[in-house]
């Protein structure tokens, strides 16, 4: 981690662990010899990064203008509701966490949202349920 | 294989353009189909390769909404099938062997092709994205070795300038004058940054670029690098575009490996490194300085311009940063000549530009057109006009940062002086079509309470104005405003667009404004009358049950979860409102469209 900017560290760090460990990322600050306080202002700044351990499955579901005009605040309230998810937390048998996105880029197929790196498009409520079922 | 010298890698290139290939090549994307299982598909197909099939990966095909969509290539001949499924793959293949399409599958909407001037993204969805001799058979990288042998760097910056190429980001500054600055400034290191942080919502061109012609911005940095004197760039991409990253990446690999990146390209002395940054979710990061910021590591905060990443960019060193686009419309200008590249568009800008059409029209897909095309021809022509049975009220062009131009604008033609004239502003190129079923007082809170979770705090005018408008306008679709709502709109606005500190607070208060402007009837209704014309505002409207319509097939009275549908069979049902929860379940399973918002 040498050489590396503090937001390339965060970025490797939460790749390799699918968080950001706080206990993880103080012995790196001793280690390296980062401040603390500039390091945290990174990963407060961009809303890739979490402090808590995700689940199995990251959703992302896209708040795009498109797919907000097709209807994808339906769906962000079905899986709140049906699944118990909550922007940025994850459920408590660690499978799913929810990240509500700005935009995944694929306007065409709105509404969208990704499933760790797979793209679903033209969702609707019921095929959303479905496709969250069948990862169960 | 690293060429050290250009008349080898000249000579290479001439072999591969002249290589035979197979009678048949079936193209498929793989990127944005994706999303439509596109490479499940891509992997039957490529299972029936054989001695007069080719079967290659590419980028995006345009026409979106027919995702999988497939080019099947027979000889010269062009036929796109949309909706392609796994069972279609047979007859595909027979028929391509008789040299005879698939009638039925074939992209019935002609218009949507024949109307766009494909230039830079011709080559999109026609070469594997990450085959350095697929880009080069179809003449990549001529552009940068004419460069590098006959041209001086000022003879770039006076062809960019002929071409009146102006920046794809969205300001429209004129892409010489920037390249031009940069390299006149005296110093021992420069870069170029690309930025395809693209992050309004709405727009996928950059991402449509990175993924299906990464080879084709490279080939435009090195041409800047060269002009400007830097031997090293950045690509920032956001961290939402997985397969643009990894295209990319793959990409940057093949042409070290071929000497077209690193030291001593092709043996003339130029150097040239680039890198991949990834972004972290940050919608300001789009911003040039704020992006340098995050290049930097650091937290992605704009600050006052002067001085001008130009001079005193990344690292405190002359920096240039383009926009994907951009970047990608380089190599056309180099191979076309400025001039010739400047016969379209308009007096001001030349060239095309692409737009990403999507929201309420029938055809969603990428459009590049003219500069100076009018709106209905991209929306009622390539576009195909209203989803069944709506009526289209406008189009949001520009994002967060832009506005919405109604209808009866729609004779406009698109180019940067007369969108901002209206208030609007081109933006990247998201085009967002909304019908009578989208209100616009909603759109407009939608994108406050965007700007305002992505404003980065630093100054008082976007994070505390947006959000004292954000709190209008969400009372306003509550049912709580007032007439003097509307004043206090527009002051604060203007307010926040002078004095803000960077693009993002200045442009924040547009999307209000242009609605103010342009639909204040819609407001006043909000107002007044406490009614959601397009039935959106939950507060505003009640859900009625239409008599002549209800056929008492019980339904919606079986899935009320609040009891509040009374009736019996076979007679007209009945909503009580005292019960109603307006949780909408009766208006989506009513199969005869009895139930309505009132």
């Amino acid at each position: 981690m040498k050489n590396k900017s503090n937001l390339e560290i965060l970025q490797e760090i939460q790749e390799k662990k699918n968080y950001i460990p706080l206990d993880y990322l103080d012995k790196i600050c001793k280690k390296y010899k980062i401040q603390k306080s500039k390091i945290f202002g990174v990963l407060t700044f961009y809303s890739q990064f979490t402090t808590y351990p995700r689940g199995k499955y990251l959703i992302r579901i896209c708040e795009g203008t498109a797919c907000h005009v097709k209807g994808s605040g339906k769906i962000r309230e079905m899986l709140e509701k049906e699944f118990g998810l909550e922007n940025g937390k994850t459920t408590s048998d660690m499978k799913f966490t929810l990240q509500v996105v700005a935009c995944l880029g694929s306007c065409f197929i709105a509404p969208c949202m990704m499933v760790n790196n797979d793209y679903y498009g033209n969702l609707d409520v019921e095929k959303a349920k479905k496709i969250i079922n069948s990862l169960k | 294989m690293k060429f050290k010298e250009i008349e080898n890698f000249k000579d290479y290139c001439e072999r591969i353009r002249n290589k035979k290939r197979k009678n048949i090549r079936i193209k498929i994307c793989i990127t944005g189909c994706r999303a439509k299982g596109a490479l499940d598909l891509y992997n039957e197909f490529k299972k029936r390769e054989d001695k007069e099939i080719e079967v290659i990966p590419t980028g995006c095909h345009k026409f979106c909404s027919g995702a999988p969509v497939v080019k099947v290539k027979i000889f010269s001949k062009d036929y796109i099938y949309q909706n392609v499924g796994i069972n279609d793959i047979d007859e595909i293949i027979k028929n391509a062997k008789k040299d005879k399409p698939v009638e039925r599958i074939l992209v019935k909407d002609k218009k949507f092709f024949e109307l766009q001037e494909i230039k830079v993204l011709k080559n999109c969805g026609e070469v594997n994205p990450v085959d350095i001799e697929d880009y080069i058979y179809y003449g990549g990288f001529s552009s940068f070795l004419n460069v590098i042998e006959n041209f001086t760097p000022d003879k770039v910056i006076e062809e960019i300038a002929k071409s009146k190429l102006r920046g794809r980001g969205g300001a429209g500054f004129p892409t010489y004058k920037k390249w031009e600055i940069v390299k006149n400034q005296v110093s021992d290191e420069k870069f170029v940054i690309c930025n395809g942080d693209e992050g309004d919502p709405g727009a996928f061109m950059d991402r449509t670029l990175l993924e299906g012609v990464p080879f084709q911005i490279i080939e435009g940095m090195l041409i800047c690098a060269y002009t400007i004197g830097a031997n090293k760039g950045f690509f920032y991409i956001r961290a939402e575009y997985p397969i643009a990253v990894l295209h990319m990446s793959q990409a940057i690999k093949e042409c070290y490996k071929y000497g077209l990146l690193g030291k001593d390209i092709l043996g003339t002395g130029f150097d040239f490194d680039v890198e991949i940054k990834k972004g972290a979710g940050a919608f300001v990061c789009g911003e040039e300085t704020a992006l340098i910021a995050s290049i930097e590591g650091k937290r992605g905060m704009p600050r006052p311009r002067p001085p001008f990443p130009a001079e005193k960019g990344l690292f405190g060193k002359p920096t240039c940063i383009n926009n994907v686009e951009t970047f990608a419309n380089i190599p056309i200008i180099i191979n076309e000549g400025g001039e010739n590249f400047s016969k379209i568009g308009t007096e001001k800008s030349g060239g095309t530009k692409i737009f990403s059409l999507a929201g309420k029209v029938k055809n969603t897909g990428l459009v590049e057109i003219p500069l100076g095309t009018p709106l209905w021809k991209i929306i009622y022509e390539i576009g195909g006009g209203p989803i069944e049975g709506r009526k289209i009220k406008g189009v949001q062009t520009g994002g967060p940062s832009g506005g919405c131009i109604p209808v009866e604008y729609f004779n406009t033609p698109t180019d940067y002086e007369t969108l901002a004239e209206l208030g609007s502003i081109m933006g990247s190129g998201g085009m967002i079509v909304i019908d009578d079923k989208v209100c616009a007082v909603e759109l407009a809170r939608y994108f406050l309470d965007f700007v305002q979770k992505e404003s980065c705090g630093k100054c008082v005018p976007c994070r505390i104005g947006t959000k004292r408008m954000l709190e209008i306008l969400e009372r306003i679709t509550k049912g709580n405003g007032e007439i003097e709502d509307i004043e206090k709109l527009e002051k604060l606005g203007s307010y926040i667009k002078e004095t803000s500190l960077c693009g993002l607070g200045q442009t924040a208060p547009n999307p209000v404004l242009t609605t103010l402007k342009y639909f204040k009837d819609e407001y006043l209704e909000h107002i007044k009358d406490k009614k959601c014309p397009a039935g959106v505002c939950v507060e505003l409207f009640e859900y009625v049950i239409v008599e002549g319509k209800c056929t008492g097939c019980t339904l919606c009275k079986k899935n009320c979860p609040a009891g509040a549908i009374e009736g019996e069979v076979k007679k007209a049902h009945k909503i009580v409102k005292e019960k109603c929860i307006k949780c909408g379940v009766c208006f989506n399973v009513c199969k005869f469209n009895a139930v309505e918002r009132k």
